[in-house]
């Protein structure tokens, strides 16, 4: 099952021109500059905005398709939106509110006792919108849209306007709520800390073009992608707790046939997580030091160089069994080591330098 | 009264309508529309009076047929006093609507959309309950002016005690008969209380609504 979106509009300042397909179920994360062209995707996506050329599939379901004059109005389409602003009816009490769109679709599998213990919002049922916090708000918007039962569910910035503590304080319930439905999310963002906490796949967005597209430890892990070109470039790996070593205080990770120490966790063997690894923390050997307090040794083959005049840094990617590493170095290491594509290379990663995500 | 309340009544959700259409969509002959609403307004009131007779009266083109078909006659009756103070008071009634509907958050509508309602849902559960302040704004300023109207009636409907006269109509009449400055004044305290009770009344649900709304 996929996601595929293809549109082309020309606005009267700039041409969007962007297509990619992604697997589904899911949380995709467009993400981008401001302007870059992400809320035309979901606005299209939604139906409130009709592109000159658009074609939108989900699970084999055509939303539209300019070419045979096929649009389904919005209202249905059964895809939900959470707008940066909640949006939720003044007039209404928040169960009202809630009821809205479930009132107006077919019966399906989401249950209002199962959204309301979800999104923790049981206390907040009698009172009107306008007594509620911001998060508490945005809470109930993305209650609401998912009672409507919808196909696809589409989330323009929903964080965006919330002061940094607001969305720690929802961040929790967006993971919860992606474990929990089995259904394609469309999330636009520009901080990149919901990406790497909330992303399975990720569409990167410039000027009106998709730059690339693709699961999310791919994504970030290009080194020729606007994602390492910035400060905190960072390469993004899927684990699974293996063994904790009490005695050591460090637990063992597997990444798909690499394995990493890390501090001792909390989390029970078994348990899936995601460890962002920043580049600038990877060191690279051609051969394995001793008497060294480094853990990590990681067996890896170049895929590409690629140069970074800014910073007089070069950005090396490295692949692992399942994933790959983003390291940046000096010109000056890629020369002495006689680094180049094809080629093995050992990265060095210090324990405290991996972060663990969770989920 | 009666006359007041048949105008509002027949008026308002006409108003409500003309106000949407106008509010919401872009066509040719708007602003023609626009203007002929509220002709009514800037006009004599005799003139629109005149206009009806012309128009409703038993000969006129629409008079006519209504008396034909549904053997009914506006001009010199209750009916037709209704509708001169209907035609008078419109202009005030769509102009506070129209203000109340484009107030409205075109968001809320949009989210609306997105939650499965379509058009006539979205009206009423979403775009009316939210303009329902200036609604009722409307309905009442339109039923103290109906009580206070005045030329447009007494030509079209004139001015028969009982069926046709208005409160103004009624004290016109009052101090035309030599010793009625008392009943005048009288019918005019009357006016004055129905003028203030109704304002205060808009004032007071219009806070009591606003309050519901949550805001």
């Amino acid at each position: 099952m996929s996601l595929s979106v293809r549109l082309r509009h020309d606005f009267p300042s700039m041409r969007m021109d962007m297509a990619f397909e992604v697997p589904s179920p899911g949380v995709t994360v467009l993400f981008g500059p401001s302007g870059a062209g992400k809320s035309t995707i979901i606005l299209a996506a939604a139906g409130l905005l009709r592109p000159d050329v658009c074609r939108i599939e989900v699970d084999g379901q055509v939303l539209a398709d300019t070419a045979t004059g096929m649009w389904l109005p919005p209202e249905n389409r059964r895809v939900g939106l959470v707008f940066q602003d909640a949006r939720l009816f003044p007039h209404m009490s928040v169960a009202t509110n809630l009821r809205f769109g479930m009132r107006r679709a077919p019966p399906g599998t989401v249950r209002f006792d199962d959204v309301v213990d979800l999104l923790g919002i049981a206390a907040l049922l009698g009172r009107r919108p306008a007594t509620l916090s911001g998060g508490e708000r945005q809470r109930v918007a993305i209650g609401r849209a998912l009672l409507a039962q919808p196909h696809l569910l589409l989330m323009d910035e929903p964080l965006a306007s919330l002061d940094a503590a607001r969305k720690a304080e929802i961040l929790p319930y967006l993971s919860r709520l992606k474990t929990a439905l089995r259904l394609p999310v469309l999330y636009v963002t520009h901080d990149l800390d919901e990406v790497t906490r909330l992303a399975d796949s990720l569409v990167l967005v410039d000027a009106g073009r998709v730059v690339g597209f693709g699961p999310l430890t791919e994504v970030a892990a290009r080194a020729d992608l606007p994602l390492a070109q910035r400060d905190d470039a960072a390469s993004l790996l899927h684990c699974r707790v293996v063994e904790h070593d009490p005695g050591r205080e460090l637990t063992r990770l597997d990444a798909g046939g690499a394995t990493f120490w890390v501090p001792l966790l909390d989390a029970a063997p078994g348990s899936e997580s995601r460890i962002r690894i920043p580049a600038r923390e990877v060191i690279l050997a051609g051969r394995a030091p001793d008497a060294i307090s480094l853990h990590n040794i990681i067996d890896g083959t170049i895929r590409r160089i690629a140069a970074d005049p800014v910073r007089r840094a070069v950005m090396v990617e490295i692949v692992l069994p399942n994933g790959a590493l983003l390291a940046r170095v000096t010109p000056d290491a890629v020369s002495r080591l006689a680094l180049s594509p094809g080629g093995p290379v050992l990265a060095l990663i210090k324990s405290t330098s991996i972060e663990v995500l969770g989920g | 009264m009666i006359v007041a309340a048949r105008a509002v009544g027949f008026g308002l959700p006409l108003a409500i309508v003309m106000a949407w259409v106008l509010a919401r969509y872009r066509f040719p002959g708007r602003s023609m529309l626009n203007a002929l609403v509220h002709l009514p307004l800037v006009l004599p009131p005799v003139v629109t009076g005149w206009l009806l007779l012309i128009l409703f009266g038993i000969r006129g083109p629409i008079g006519s047929l209504l008396l034909q078909w549904f053997d009914i006659r506006l001009v010199f009756t209750t009916a037709g006093a209704s509708l001169a103070c209907a035609v008078m008071t419109f202009p005030v009634m769509v102009r506070s609507v129209r203000l109340s509907l484009e107030a409205v958050d075109p968001g809320l509508d949009q989210a609306a959309r997105t939650l499965g309602a379509g058009r006539l849902d979205r009206l009423f559960h979403v775009t009316l309950p939210l303009a329902s302040p200036g609604i009722l704004v409307g309905g009442i300023v339109g039923y103290a002016t109906c009580l206070g109207e005045f030329g447009a009636v007494i030509t079209f409907a004139a001015n028969i005690p009982g069926q046709t006269q208005t409160l103004p109509l009624a004290i016109y009449a009052a101090l035309q008969v030599p010793g009625g400055e008392a009943k005048a004044a009288e019918l005019s305290l009357v006016s004055l209380t129905l003028a203030l009770i109704g304002l205060l009344l808009s004032e007071w649900l219009g806070k009591r609504l606003n309050v519901v709304l949550g805001r």
